[in-house]
C-alpha cells in the first residue's frame, strides 16, 4: 500500500506506516473493547447489576402494593402476611418502596455517569487532539473544577437550583468529569501519537471523522472501565446526597432517602427500612466497582 | 591453597506455579582462597542460581539439595544471624546496579548501611572508610558523591560504588553476577580493571559469573561452562579458550567473534538452550551437538577428570585436540567414530 | 524549592480565586431574592425593601460585591446570615472546631487502621493476609453513611456502648461522641489505604535493591524498616493525604447522620435554608481546606521521593 507523501510532512511519519490498516487494527485490538475475563464474582455482580439495571426500569410496575400508600396502624410492623420486610414508619410497604427505589438510585447513577463521560471524553480528546495552548487551558480548567469535591459541589447546587435530583446530579456529573478527562487525556495523547493517526491524518482525513472513527473508539476499553467506575461513586454519592434531603425528595422512594427516613426507627430498635437500604445500596455497588475494576485491569494488560 | 568455597552435587528446584522446575542439576565446583573462578553459560544455564545458591538468596519455595561449605561451615543449615554473618562475607555484585541500589537513598547510606548496622562504626568513621573506598574504584570528588543520590550518577559508576561497597566490608568472596552486562563497552573495560586489581591486592576469591568466555579468560585463574543446569567442563581459563575439552565449550569458542583474528569462522551453535527442566535425558547437549552418537543420548554423562581439567562429556578423550580444528569437520569426526 | 513553592503558591492563588468567584458567583445567580427569604415571601413595602438592599449592599454591581465580599473574607469577615442576622465568620468559627476534630480523628483512624492492616496483609501471607483482604473489602463497601446506619445500630441501639447523637460537652465525653462517626467517615477511606499499602510493600517486597539489602547480611527487620518501608511510604503518603482531603467534604454527611454540631451539618441546613451567605462562607473554607491539603499532598511527595523533579506527582 502506497501512502503519498506531500511536500512539508517529514517523510519518516509516512514510511515507518506501511499499513495503516493493520496499525489502526492493531490499535483496535490494543485499546477497544474486547472480551473480559468475569471469573465467579464476575459473573455474580454482572447478575447483581443486570438485576438492578431491571428493577429500575420495572420496579414501579411489578411492585405489589403502593409505595406511597401509608397506613400508620402499620408503622414499623414486621414481616406480615404479603408484605415481605414490613412496613416503614409511617406504614407503607417496605417491599414495594424498595423495588421502587431502585429507579432513582440506578438511574440517576446512571445519568450522572454519561455525563460526566460525555464532558470528560470530549475536554480529553480536544485537549490531546489540539495540544498546545487548548491543552493548557482545558487542564487548567479541570484543576480548579478539581477544587470542588462532588458533595461539595451538590450542596451548593442544591442552594442555588433547589434540592432535588437534576441539580444534584449535574453537579456531580460536573465534579467527576475532571476525574474522567485526566484519564482520558493522556490515553488520547498517547493515541495522537500513533503513527496511523499521522499516516490517516496525511491522506487527508479531517479531525472530527479521525477523533470519532479512530481515536475514541480505540480508548472505549478506558472509557467504558471509568465509566463503570464513575457509576459506582454516583450510586454512593446520590444516595449520600438523598441521605442529606439534599437529593430525592421525600415522600419519593429512593434507597438514599429510606435510609435516611429509616433512620427514626433504627434508633428506636425498628432497623428494618434503613438497614434493608443500605444493604440494597452495598450489594449494588460492590457489584458495580468490582466489575469496574476488572475492566479497568483487563484495559491495562492490554496496554502492556 | 585449601579451597574457600567447595559445592557438591548442588541441585536446585525453584516452585513455579504449584510444579517444581530444577534449575540446576548436581553441579560441583570448588574456588580456593584467593582464587577467581569464571562461570560460564547462556541465559538459563543456572549459573546465576549457583551464585543466589551460595549467597543463600534464593526465592522462597525453592528446594536445595547437595551442599555447599565455604570457610569451613554448611552454608545450606546455616539460618538466623549465622546466615546474616554469612551473607556479609559474601559480597554480590549485581548485574544491575540502578536496580539493585535503593533509589530513594544517598549513596552515603547506601555505602556505609553494613559497616554502620553490622560493625557498629560510627557515620563519621563509615563515611571517611567510604570516601576513600570511592577513590579507589576511580572516582573523583568522593564527598560530593556520597551526597548524592543514585539517579544522580552514570551507570558505569554505580557499579563501581557497587564493588567499593562490598569490598568495604572485608568480604573473604566476591560473587560477581554478569556485573559488566549492563554497562556500554568502554565502560566494561573500566570497571572490568578496577575489578580484577582490587581482587588481586586483596587477595580475594571470586565467582565470576559471565556469558562471555573470552572476559572470564581474561581476569579468572579456572572456568567452569554450564549448560543446562550442569557444569560440563572445569579448566583452567587460559586453557579452556585455547584447547576446550567439551564440545559445548568449543562451540562458545567459535561462536564468539575473535578481534586478533580475521573472522572466517564464525559458527553459531545450532538449535535453542535450554534450562535443566527441559532438559533431555542423557547428554543435556546432543541435541545441539555435532560430535554426538546414540550412545550420548543413552545414560547421563558424568564428570570425569581429563587432562588438568574435567569434563561431563564421554567422548572427550577422543574428541580432544581436535574440537577446534578447522580441518576437523563434524561428519568426518562422527564417521571416524561410527567406524 | 523555593521556585517549586512559589510556583504552586501562584496556582494556588489563581485557583483560590477562580473557585471564589464561582461560589460567589453561582449563589448569586440564583433565583430568588435574598430579602424573600428574610421577609418570609411577604411583600415589603418600598422604604423597607430599600433599606434592606442598602444594608446588604445588594444594589451594588455584582462584581463590585464580588470584590468588596473577596477583600473583607481575606480579612476574616465572611458577611452577614441575613435569616440569621449573624456574622459568618462568627457561625463557621463555632463549628470549625467539630469538624477539625473529626476529620483529625478519621485520619488517625484511617492511619493506624489502614497502614496497620496493609503492612500486616504485606508481611504475613496466608491467613492473616485473607483475614485482611476481607475486611477491607468488606469496608470498601460502606459508604460513610451506610457506615453510620450501621454502627447506629450495632454500637448505639444494639449493644449500647457508644453515643449515637450530638456533640457532647467536655474532652472526654465530645471525644467519646466522635468516635462512631469518625469510623463510620473511615470505612471506605481505610480499606483503600489499606490496600495501597499492601501492595506497595509487597511490590517494594520484590524489588532488587531489597535483594541486595539482604545480601549484605543486614537484619530483616532493618531491611523492612530501612528499605521496603521507606519506599513503599511515597505511594501510602500520597493515597493517605488524598484520602484525608477528600473527607473534608464528606463529614457533611456524617456531621448530618451523628447531628454532630459541625461546618458540614450546618453547610447543609443553610442550602436547605437558601442560607446564601453561610453557604459561601464554609464553601469557600472547605474549598480552601481541600486544595491546602492535596498542595501538602505534593509536597510530601516530592520530599520522600529524590528522584521527582517538584511538583510533578506520577499518577
Amino acid at each position: 500500500m502506497s501512502i503519498p507523501v506531500p511536500s512539508g510532512v517529514p517523510a519518516g511519519v509516512a514510511a515507518e506506516v506501511l499499513d495503516p490498516v493493520a496499525e489502526v487494527e492493531a490499535a483496535a485490538a490494543r485499546g477497544g473493547l474486547r472480551r473480559v475475563r468475569l471469573g465467579v464474582l464476575g459473573w455474580v455482580s454482572l447478575v447483581v447489576v443486570a438485576l438492578a439495571a431491571v428493577l429500575a426500569v420495572v420496579g414501579p410496575l411489578v411492585r405489589p402494593f403502593d409505595p406511597n400508600l401509608s397506613d400508620l396502624s402499620f408503622a414499623y410492623v414486621g414481616p406480615y402476611g404479603s408484605h415481605l420486610l414490613g412496613f416503614d414508619g409511617q406504614g407503607r410497604d417496605l417491599f414495594s418502596r424498595l423495588l421502587v427505589g431502585a429507579r432513582t438510585t440506578f438511574l440517576g447513577a446512571a445519568f450522572v455517569a454519561l455525563v460526566a463521560v460525555a464532558v470528560g471524553s470530549g475536554l480529553a480528546v480536544t485537549a490531546a487532539w489540539f495540544g498546545g495552548r487548548v491543552d493548557r487551558w482545558v487542564s487548567a480548567g479541570l484543576d480548579v473544577v478539581f477544587a470542588f469535591p462532588g458533595i461539595l459541589l451538590a450542596v451548593v447546587a442544591a442552594a442555588v437550583f433547589g434540592a432535588g435530583l437534576m441539580s444534584a446530579g449535574l453537579a456531580l456529573a460536573v465534579a467527576y468529569s475532571p476525574y474522567i478527562a485526566r484519564v482520558l487525556r493522556s490515553a488520547a495523547l498517547r493515541e495522537r501519537a500513533m503513527a496511523y493517526v499521522a499516516a490517516l491524518e496525511v491522506q487527508g482525513f479531517g479531525a472530527w471523522r479521525l477523533c470519532l472513527r479512530h481515536l475514541l473508539p480505540n480508548i472505549s476499553g478506558l472509557v467504558v472501565a471509568q465509566g463503570t467506575i464513575l457509576f459506582g461513586f454516583a450510586m454512593v454519592d446520590l444516595a449520600a446526597i438523598s441521605f442529606l434531603g439534599l437529593g430525592v425528595q421525600s415522600p419519593q422512594a429512593d434507597w438514599g432517602v429510606m435510609v435516611s427516613e429509616g433512620k427514626t426507627g433504627l434508633l428506636q430498635g425498628y432497623p428494618m427500612e434503613s438497614l434493608t437500604a443500605v444493604l440494597c445500596i452495598v450489594v449494588v455497588v460492590s457489584a458495580v466497582s468490582f466489575l469496574g475494576d476488572r475492566l479497568e485491569s483487563a484495559g491495562k494488560q492490554a496496554h502492556r | 591453597m585449601s579451597a574457600l568455597l567447595e559445592v557438591r552435587d548442588l541441585t536446585v528446584r525453584l516452585r513455579v506455579g504449584g510444579a517444581d522446575r530444577e534449575v540446576i542439576t548436581g553441579t560441583t565446583l570448588e574456588i580456593a582462597e584467593g582464587e577467581s573462578m569464571g562461570l560460564v553459560g547462556e541465559s538459563g544455564s543456572g549459573k546465576s542460581m549457583t551464585a543466589k545458591a551460595i549467597a543463600r538468596l534464593l526465592p522462597a519455595g525453592a528446594t536445595v539439595e547437595g551442599s555447599v561449605r565455604f570457610a569451613g561451615t554448611d552454608v545450606l543449615g546455616l539460618s538466623g544471624a549465622d546466615l546474616r554473618r554469612h551473607r556479609a562475607k559474601v559480597a554480590v555484585v549485581f548485574q544491575d546496579p540502578r536496580a539493585h541500589i535503593n533509589p530513594v537513598r544517598r549513596i552515603d547510606d547506601f555505602m556505609t548501611e553494613s559497616l554502620r548496622t553490622l560493625e557498629d562504626v560510627p557515620r563519621a568513621q563509615a563515611r571517611t572508610r567510604a570516601a576513600d573506598a570511592l577513590e579507589e574504584v576511580g572516582i573523583d570528588d568522593p564527598a560530593r558523591r556520597l551526597r548524592q543520590f543514585p539517579h544522580e550518577l552514570s551507570g558505569g559508576m554505580l557499579q563501581r560504588v557497587m564493588i567499593a561497597t562490598a569490598l568495604l566490608s572485608r568480604p573473604l568472596l566476591l560473587l560477581a553476577d554478569e556485573c559488566t552486562t549492563a554497562l556500554d563497552v568502554t565502560t566494561q573495560a573500566e570497571v572490568m580493571a578496577i575489578l580484577d586489581d582490587l581482587r588481586r591486592d586483596r587477595g580475594l576469591s571470586m565467582l565470576f559469573i559471565t556469558h562471555d568466555l573470552e572476559l572470564a579468560g581474561a581476569v579468572c585463574d579456572r572456568t567452569s561452562v554450564m549448560y543446562a543446569g550442569q557444569v560440563v567442563e572445569t579448566s583452567a581459563a587460559h586453557r579452556l579458550h585455547a584447547d576446550p575439552l567439551h564440545p559445548y565449550s568449543a562451540a562458545l569458542v567459535q561462536a564468539r567473534p575473535d578481534v586478533t583474528s580475521t573472522a572466517d569462522r564464525l559458527v553459531a551453535i545450532p538449535g535453542r538452550p535450554v534450562s535443566a527442566f527441559e532438559a533431555p535425558s542423557g547428554c543435556r547437549f546432543a541435541p545441539r551437538c555435532p560430535h554426538a552418537l546414540d550412545g550420548c543420548r543413552g545414560h547421563e554423562q558424568t564428570l570425569a577428570d581429563l587432562d588438568a581439567g574435567r569434563v561431563r562429556c564421554e567422548r572427550a578423550a577422543t574428541l580432544r585436540g581436535r574440537l577446534l580444528d578447522p580441518t576437523e569437520s563434524p561428519t568426518e569426526s562422527e564417521e571416524t567414530a561410527d567406524a | 524549592m523555593l521556585r517549586f513553592l512559589l510556583r504552586r503558591g501562584a496556582m494556588l492563588v489563581a485557583t483560590l480565586l477562580v473557585a471564589s468567584f464561582a461560589v460567589y458567583g453561582a449563589l448569586d445567580l440564583a433565583p430568588g431574592s435574598p430579602i424573600a427569604a428574610l421577609t418570609g415571601g411577604r411583600t415589603p413595602s418600598p422604604e423597607v425593601l430599600a433599606e434592606l438592599n442598602a444594608r446588604y449592599h445588594l444594589d451594588d454591581p455584582f462584581l463590585v460585591r464580588y470584590w468588596n465580599w473577596l477583600t473583607a473574607a481575606l480579612t476574616g469577615d465572611l458577611g452577614q446570615s441575613i435569616p440569621l442576622r449573624e456574622n459568618v465568620s462568627t457561625l463557621i468559627g463555632q463549628r470549625i472546631g467539630v469538624t477539625a476534630s473529626l476529620v483529625a480523628l478519621t485520619s488517625l483512624v484511617i492511619v493506624v487502621g489502614g497502614v496497620g492492616l496493609g503492612l500486616l496483609g504485606a508481611l504475613r501471607k496466608g491467613a492473616v493476609d485473607t483475614g485482611v483482604v476481607l475486611v477491607s473489602t468488606v469496608s470498601a463497601a460502606m459508604p460513610s453513611f451506610a457506615a453510620a446506619v450501621v454502627l447506629q445500630f450495632l454500637f448505639g441501639v444494639r449493644l449500647g456502648w457508644l453515643p449515637v447523637l450530638g456533640t457532647g460537652t467536655g474532652f472526654a465525653d465530645s471525644l467519646k461522641h466522635l468516635v462512631l462517626p469518625a469510623l463510620a467517615l473511615a470505612a471506605t477511606s481505610v480499606a483503600l489505604v489499606t490496600r495501597v499499602t499492601r501492595t506497595a510493600v509487597r511490590e517494594e517486597l520484590d524489588k532488587e535493591h531489597v535483594q541486595t539489602a539482604v545480601s549484605r547480611g543486614l537484619p530483616w527487620s532493618s531491611v523492612v524498616r530501612r528499605h521496603v518501608l521507606r519506599n513503599a511510604a511515597i505511594p501510602i503518603t500520597t493515597v493517605v493525604g488524598l484520602t484525608v482531603a477528600s473527607l473534608i467534604a464528606l463529614s457533611a454527611v456524617v456531621e448530618t447522620a451523628f447531628g454532630l454540631n459541625g461546618l458540614g451539618a450546618y453547610l447543609v441546613q443553610a442550602a436547605l435554608n437558601k442560607d446564601f451567605a453561610v453557604v459561601q462562607g464554609i464553601s469557600l473554607v472547605l474549598v480552601v481546606a481541600f486544595v491546602v491539603t492535596n498542595l501538602l499532598v505534593d509536597l510530601a511527595y516530592a520530599l520522600l521521593d529524590p528522584r521527582v523533579a517538584l511538583g510533578s506527582r506520577a499518577s
